[in-house]
């Protein structure tokens, strides 16, 4: 039989139609939709006379709009109120499950949706939203789509794809002190730039990637549509098991033994062939941060601004304008710039893990003056393991509040904006010019390069604060 | 949703020499509150096109009246970043119809197809060709042609080949969606799911 990789293995069992000539009709497990991506694409559906075709597979959310505070007044921007209402009123008129703010179930829908255990190895899984790579961690296929497949799905369950190129991506060795999962997913990013996979479908492997919590496994497949590619997955082993385990949607009794089953064998073969590969030693990776305007304009935090020397014409004005436009120079040295915000949280670093991270590094000391931090949980959940661990406390007595779930300032689509000009230290996904806010500058980092960050004022080696 | 046909098409083009933009920089998050798709050509580039007080940023390609056309000609790696179609619905209401780069971003090109706009892939050297020809002069014309996938700049003939999936040609020649498609099958996935 011919050798497969773990991603033809799940691709290849969700195909119903091979259409000559064009994509594949691929069949989706679960669709997750939050309100900015779906209203069109209902209306489409009633244009069309349609209704979702198996609401039983799709849950829904509000997160990219909401604010962080007060959730329980009425949401004081109409725009982002009609928008939130309308999601409640597509799900009850379709008969979808909608986990509306102030609910049990809320939260960022990619943190929502391994909670519940709605997310399991060897599934599709699609949301209008790039970050759906989040699920890829348990060994499912999840990616991103626009609007149009979102009503693709609605209507039939299926949308239409080309088959993408595989890629494997090693780390192998053991992971330096201060290094996170969201520095791998910084280094590899600058490793390969923005761009490098675009086209593939990644998969993480390597002692490294084995050693990394399901949180952590989460936060590098979230960032792998950073370096282009449609996705990123892990295969599934004893910590994917473990965490799916006797979660809400997690099947239960034989149901589970026939699962587990299944489940190990989702890996590739050995002899599985990738159309590309990289390999990278864990131990050249220390905590990162960004300086430029895209999540592959990263280097070690003890490293200065790289510069423009040997770059010409339109990549060279690009990199120029970059940092322009983050009022940095060519050969800065990044330990010791002053910023003027810290925001944790977001479908890449709003899991309980990252919390306890942050919470044990700021333990016992105090924000700097100079800093507005915003604290946001990724779900619901998350906020009350917070508080029930008691790292609200420490929080508290280190001068931050916590925050309500929603996304928050990755997007700043609610009141949760970073002023212009302003240099906010991220554990964010995107450095995009604006992405914060018209004008922010935003530094991506991991929870504890953040912290540290937070109370010294300026930003600092993690390394110091272990 | 229904867009018009693609056939051919004959215009200037504006050039955004400008690598990676992603889609935050085509249509900026605070824009994607309508429930409805409308007017998202108002924002398209919105911060790179207006200043803080509204007013139009002069030397931003599309705010200056020597460009026009139905084509924009961007740097490399169109479209990065977050999946929102918005980005397609902006440049098909501000009236392009098609993109052209040396490289666009998976979910954008997806996106652009399943909305009447041809993402035109060429080398990074014709590209380079193509900007030259719009510094050279800014009415320029080139030809798309899409039945024949080959995309022409007029003054000098030269031209470059591009690729895109049958289906998908079929889809824009014909201004058909791929959701009719998918509903036609409904047996087909009923069975499937039985399996």
């Amino acid at each position: 039989m011919e050798a497969k990789t773990l991603f033809d293995k799940i691709w290849d069992s969700h195909v119903v139609k091979e259409v000559e000539g064009g994509p594949s009709v691929l069949y989706i497990d679960q669709h997750l939709i939050h309100e900015v991506t779906s209203p069109v694409a209902f209306l489409g559906l009633e244009k069309r006379g349609l209704k979702v075709l198996r609401p039983e597979k799709t849950v829904a959310t509000p997160d990219h709009n909401v604010p962080t505070i007060n959730q329980h007044l009425s949401i004081k921007d109409e725009l982002s109120r009609n928008q939130v209402e309308m999601l409640k009123k597509n799900c009850a008129t379709h008969g979808i499950v909608y986990h509306g703010l102030g609910s049990e179930g809320h939260g960022v829908v990619h943190i929502i949706g391994p909670e519940m255990g709605l997310t399991q190895p060897g599934m599709t899984i699609v949301c209008g939203d790039s970050h759906t790579s989040t699920h890829g961690a348990f060994g499912a296929i999840a990616f991103g789509i626009g609007t149009s497949e979102v009503e693709m799905v609605f209507a039939s369950q299926c949308i239409m794809q080309p088959k993408p190129k595989k890629m494997l991506i090693s780390v192998n060795g053991k992971l330096n002190k201060g290094v996170t999962a969201k520095d791998i997913a910084l280094y590899v990013i600058a490793q390969i730039s923005t761009s490098g996979g675009t086209g593939h479908f990644v998969e993480f492997a390597g002692s490294a990637i084995e050693s990394l919590s399901m949180e952590g496994r989460m936060t590098l497949c979230n960032m792998s549509i950073e370096c282009g590619a449609r996705g990123g997955m892990i295969a599934p082993d004893q910590t994917t098991f473990d965490y799916v385990k006797g979660r809400q949607f997690a099947p239960k009794g034989e149901a589970w033994d026939k699962a587990l089953a299944y489940w190990k064998t989702l890996k590739s073969d050995a002899d599985a062939v990738f159309d590309s590969v990289y390999e990278f030693d864990a131990a050249n990776i220390e905590p990162m941060i960004t300086f430029g305007t895209n999540p592959g304009m990263g280097i070690g935090i003890s490293k200065n601004v790289p510069t423009s020397d040997g770059l010409v014409g339109n990549d060279k004005l690009t990199y120029e304008k970059s940092l322009k436009y983050m009022g940095y120079n060519q050969g800065d040295k990044m330990v010791g710039k002053q910023i003027d915000y810290v925001f944790v949280g977001s479908c890449t670093n709003g899991r309980i893990e990252d919390f306890r991270a942050f919470a044990n590094a700021v333990k016992g000391k105090h924000k700097a003056d100079n800093v507005t931090a915003w604290i946001v949980p990724g779900s619901h959940a998350v906020e009350k393991q917070i508080i029930a661990e008691g790292l609200v406390e420490i929080l508290e007595a280190a001068g931050f509040e916590l925050r309500q779930p929603g996304c928050s300032a990755c997007l700043a689509m609610n009141d949760d904006k970073i002023p212009e000009g302003k240099y906010s230290v991220s554990t964010s996904n995107r450095n995009f010019e604006g992405r914060q806010g018209p004008g922010a500058r935003t530094l991506l980092a991991s929870p504890l390069t953040a912290a540290a960050a937070a109370v010294t004022g300026k930003i600092t080696d993690p390394r110091e604060f272990l | 949703m229904a867009y018009d046909k693609f056939t051919t098409l004959t215009s200037p083009a504006v050039p955004l020499p400008i690598e990676n933009i992603d889609t935050d920089q085509i249509i900026p998050a605070r824009f994607l509150k309508a429930v409805e798709r409308k007017g998202f050509g108002d924002n398209l580039f919105r911060d790179w096109r207006y200043d803080k007080s509204n007013q139009p940023i002069a030397d931003f390609p599309l705010n200056q009246a020597k460009y026009s056309g139905k084509i924009l000609v961007a740097g490399k790696n169109f479209g990065s970043g977050s999946s929102r179609e918005h980005a397609a619905w902006a440049i098909y209401d501000y009236g392009f119809r098609v993109v052209v780069s040396s490289f666009f971003a998976d979910i954008f090109q997806g996106n652009a197809l399943n909305n009447g706009i041809l993402p035109v892939v060429v080398s990074p050297e014709f590209l380079e060709k193509i900007f030259a020809a719009i510094s050279a002069d800014q009415n320029a014309q080139f030809e798309v042609d899409l039945q024949n996938q080959k995309f022409t700049i007029c003054a000098s003939g030269e031209s470059a080949g591009f690729t895109i999936n049958p289906y998908k040609k079929h889809c824009l020649t014909n201004g058909l969606d791929d959701i009719d498609y998918l509903v036609s099958m409904k047996e087909e996935i009923a069975a499937f799911e039985a399996k």
